[in-house]
């Protein structure tokens, strides 16, 4: 009847029929039933919400055609899938529905910048780095500077073991800050939970942080419950998130339902702070003025030691393997999630043209005072670590305290028109 | 006989398997891990109470309708292709509205959505369009341009005429939640039955993802670029994804027919030109549209459309005919005036910038078109404009003589 048989067509009206009469199909399996009376339907596999759950209907199509045109694409997940990455993976699902387009559907949306590398793909769940593994091992690879999937991240969160670092010249050193994130495991991730989860998500961490005691002691703000005047207080304090702008993280589904269970937790010092929901479950921030970064990084350690225990004591864990660490929603968080900085003057030094490759050597990464793609103003700069993974937690705050103190002493000698090629560090 | 499709399992986890009853030989399995839950079990976890959305600061048309007791109903139904309600509404939990505009806040993702949930579509339909009940009212559709009368205006008041509405191909999900590979499908579809279009129809079809810098700044001078969404109501909904992949523009040599693919819903067709010759817009309009309607069903494919809904689009308040006609008029006296918003509101007709919805009015130009989408027939939608805009005419020439105008009576809805 037709001239040009479109397969499409007639492979929509065999499930169309099958679906009216057997009802739900679960998401694992389908059959096409010969019977069209009553056969019991399973009892519904609504898929977990957002993005392509249809991957049953997808697999009808050929890969060829389900595969995104990449072309004019810079990004980890680009560089990586192939059109045979691509076939061998599609058919297959976390076991909460999460599907190969979710995870690289924001690095489709998001084709990147010719200088900037940015990752191209997220968790939906901790089971996405199993599932996935062939795509996310080399993405990993990539990002984390030649991390292998045998190799086995440390991880290290005693403060004792930090050598100095309570001593960085507050001349120089503004503010100290070390941040992490955690998952709370058996829940999905943000770009995947529904609000049921996200909500308990919520639930959970609240009662955690409100059992903190000490200087730990603190207290929750949801962000669609908070008044005017706590709002303000919270922006003036430079703690209060907003619905995320960048489409990096909206074309990822994090976004969704905003601001349903999201809010600001800190202690009454204003010194530990904790976001419940933004890009991860948790995101956990210990910072003080000054260069104190012993005191800072203890108080990390002690506040994340103590709300892994108020989790465990509710039967709950973070999501954590002996491979890729901590586990958070975008792979370049994996291991530590660990990003510790100060805000430093650097106005000769950054002006000497060494400074890139300085940074470089120290496994230091510069950005503005106003976060990650910030230009710096007044010779002001966020300088942090580069590294997250296959480093322990200890091991990069210490080589950020080494680091910034070798900073400071070169911005010293420049300071007194002196030389600093003798200072010139090795590659760590 | 039964075809079977089974997820690969990774190491960790142990699937059960459980036989289903019955003569079919229907299957499902639960799949148990030790950290993550199964989609199965979240639903005994998470009762719809748990997952319905917080709709106390909003002000769209889903959340006046949306209850916990139609959540309940609907949460795990899906559509054939596994498009759930969620996913409908996403768009209007993310956009809780403006406390002037009401948005309608949801879309479908195909068209059995419509279908599958009804419960909340239908009342939806109801609030935006008027009271139109699409379980007993039939929406006529009438193509048949040579009805039209009066349809030339006094161009020293119209600028420019204008048609446009959306046509749906049948069997292939929509824009918020089709895939690659049905998007290019619906590409190739029309892309195809365009190039089959002849005389003043004839044209050129311009991919997004392969035009030329020169075609692009064309396209621009024209006003015929389409640009990604930025706007949240439709980002929320998913219509951005993989953007620029399968979109694309069509136009006639003579640049007064244009399509625009899988922007916000699979086509959006435009007829338009200079001038006030609103009957010429709507009969190249009418034609066009019955034109490419026979190309695309030569190779078996059709338009969606039912008789209750008429013609399927993404959103709730395109359905029907979908159709906005309209013209770029001075009024510089009557748009002064008190009474000119009440006699919009009597003749059907709403207001915008020229620079389209949400713009502000330049000068004294207005977007003047039709208020109405379902229930009404294109010829009737379109006359209604045409008499709309001579009264409002009318009433400015009758201005600048100095004399009194009257408010006209209201325009007959529906029938009932």
């Amino acid at each position: 009847m037709r001239m040009d048989s479109s397969a499409l067509l007639e492979n929509r009206q065999t499930p169309h029929r099958v679906h009216t009469t057997t009802g739900k199909i679960g998401i694992f399996v389908s059959a096409q039933s010969s019977s069209s009376s009553s056969t019991p339907q399973p009892t519904g596999t609504a898929a977990m919400p957002f993005g392509n759950s249809h991957n049953q209907l997808k697999m009808k199509f050929s890969s060829e055609q389900e595969y995104p045109d990449l072309s004019k694409h810079n990004n980890h997940m680009a560089k990586v899938l192939t059109l045979a990455l691509y076939e061998k993976l599609r058919s297959k699902q976390t076991p909460s529905g999460f599907t190969l387009d979710d995870v690289i559907q924001t690095g489709v949306d998001n084709p990147g910048h010719p200088f900037i590398m940015t990752v191209g793909c997220v968790a939906g769940d901790e089971e996405t780095y199993e599932v996935f593994k062939e795509l996310l091992d080399p993405v990993i690879q990539d990002r984390h500077g030649g991390y292998k999937p045998t190799d086995k991240h440390k991880t290290d969160l005693n403060p004792n073991n930090l050598k100095g670092g309570d001593d960085l010249d507050a001349n120089y050193v503004l503010s100290t800050r070390v941040r992490t994130g955690r998952s709370v495991r058996g829940f999905c991730l943000p770009p995947h939970c529904s609000r049921g989860e996200r909500r308990a998500v919520e639930k959970l961490s609240v009662e955690a942080l409100g059992a903190l005691t000490g200087d730990l002691k603190g207290k929750y703000y949801a962000l669609k419950n908070m008044s005017e005047a706590e709002q303000q207080q919270l922006i003036d304090d430079h703690f209060l998130f907003d619905k995320p702008v960048s489409p990096l993280l909206l074309a990822s589904g994090m976004a969704r339902d905003w601001p349903d269970a999201r809010g600001i937790w800190h202690n009454d010092n204003k010194t530990f702070l904790v976001w419940v929901n933004e890009e991860d479950h948790l995101r956990v921030i210990s910072m003080q003025k000054g260069g104190n970064m012993k005191e800072v990084f203890t108080r990390f350690c002690t506040g994340l030691t103590k709300i892994e225990e108020l989790f465990k004591n509710k039967g709950h864990s973070f999501m954590w393997n002996e491979h890729l660490g901590y586990v958070l929603t975008c792979p370049s968080n994996l291991g530590t999630g660990l990003r510790a900085g100060v805000h430093v003057k650097l106005p000769n030094l950054s002006k000497y043209r060494q400074f890139e490759e300085i940074l470089k050597r120290l496994r230091l990464q510069k950005r503005g005072t106003g976060g990650v793609d910030t230009a710096a103003v007044g010779g002001i700069f966020d300088i942090s670590n580069a590294d997250r993974l296959g480093f322990s937690e200890v091991e990069l705050v210490q080589m950020l305290v080494d680091g910034v103190k070798l900073l400071i002493e070169m911005e010293k000698r420049l300071e007194k028109g002196q030389a600093v090629e003798d200072l010139m560090p090795a590659q760590k | 006989m039964a075809s079977m499709f089974t997820r690969v399992l990774s190491g960790r986890n142990t699937a059960v398997i459980m036989a289903g009853l019955g003569a079919g030989t229907l299957v499902s399995s639960y799949i148990m891990t030790e950290s993550g839950v199964s989609a199965g079990e979240k639903k005994k976890l998470y009762p719809p109470s748990a997952d319905y959305p917080d709709l106390r600061k909003h002000n769209n048309c889903m959340a006046s309708v949306l209850t916990p007791a139609i959540y309940g109903q609907l949460r795990d139904k899906l559509t054939p292709s596994n498009w759930s309600l969620d996913q409908c509404i996403q768009t209007g939990v993310d956009n809780p509205g403006h406390p002037f505009i009401k948005t309608v806040g949801m879309v479908a993702g195909d068209e059995e959505s419509y279908e599958v949930f009804a419960e909340i579509f239908n009342p939806v339909i109801k609030d935006r369009h008027n009271g139109y009940d699409p379980t007993t009212m039939k929406h006529p559709t009438d193509l048949d341009s040579s009805k039209i009368t009066s349809g030339m205006f006094d161009e020293n008041y119209v600028l420019s005429s204008r048609v446009r509405t959306g046509r749906s191909i049948r069997g292939l999900s929509l824009p918020p939640a089709c895939t690659r590979a049905e998007r290019r499908e619906v590409e190739r579809v029309v892309v195809q039955a365009l190039s089959g279009l002849k005389d003043d129809l004839a044209g050129k079809y311009f991919s997004l993802t392969e035009m030329t810098e020169q075609e692009q700044q064309q396209l621009i001078d024209d006003h015929f670029l389409f640009d990604k969404p930025v706007s949240p109501l439709l980002t929320c909904a998913g219509m951005a994804r993989d953007w620029p992949d399968a979109r694309g523009i069509w136009h006639n040599n003579e640049k007064t027919f244009l399509i625009w693919i899988n922007e916000e819903d699979h086509t959006r067709v435009i007829s338009m030109e200079k001038g006030g010759n609103m009957k010429r817009v709507f009969e190249r309009f009418c034609r066009g549209l019955k034109e490419v309607e026979r190309l695309i069903q030569e190779r078996g494919w059709e338009f969606m459309w039912n008789e209750h809904l008429g013609y399927i689009l993404t959103c709730p308040s395109n359905l029907g005919t979908g159709l906005r006609a309209g013209v770029h008029v001075r009024l510089p006296l009557l748009s002064k005036d008190s009474r000119f918003n009440k006699i919009l509101d009597n003749l059907r007709l709403q207001k915008r910038g020229t620079g389209g919805v949400d713009t502000a009015a330049v000068g004294d130009t207005f977007d003047i078109s039709n208020l109405d989408r379902l229930g009404k027939s294109e010829v009737e939608l379109v006359q209604c404009v045409i008499d709309g805009v001579n009264y409002l005419i009318d009433c400015e020439k009758k201005l600048e003589k100095g004399q009194d105008i009257t408010i006209t009576p209201p325009v007959a809805q529906f029938k009932k």
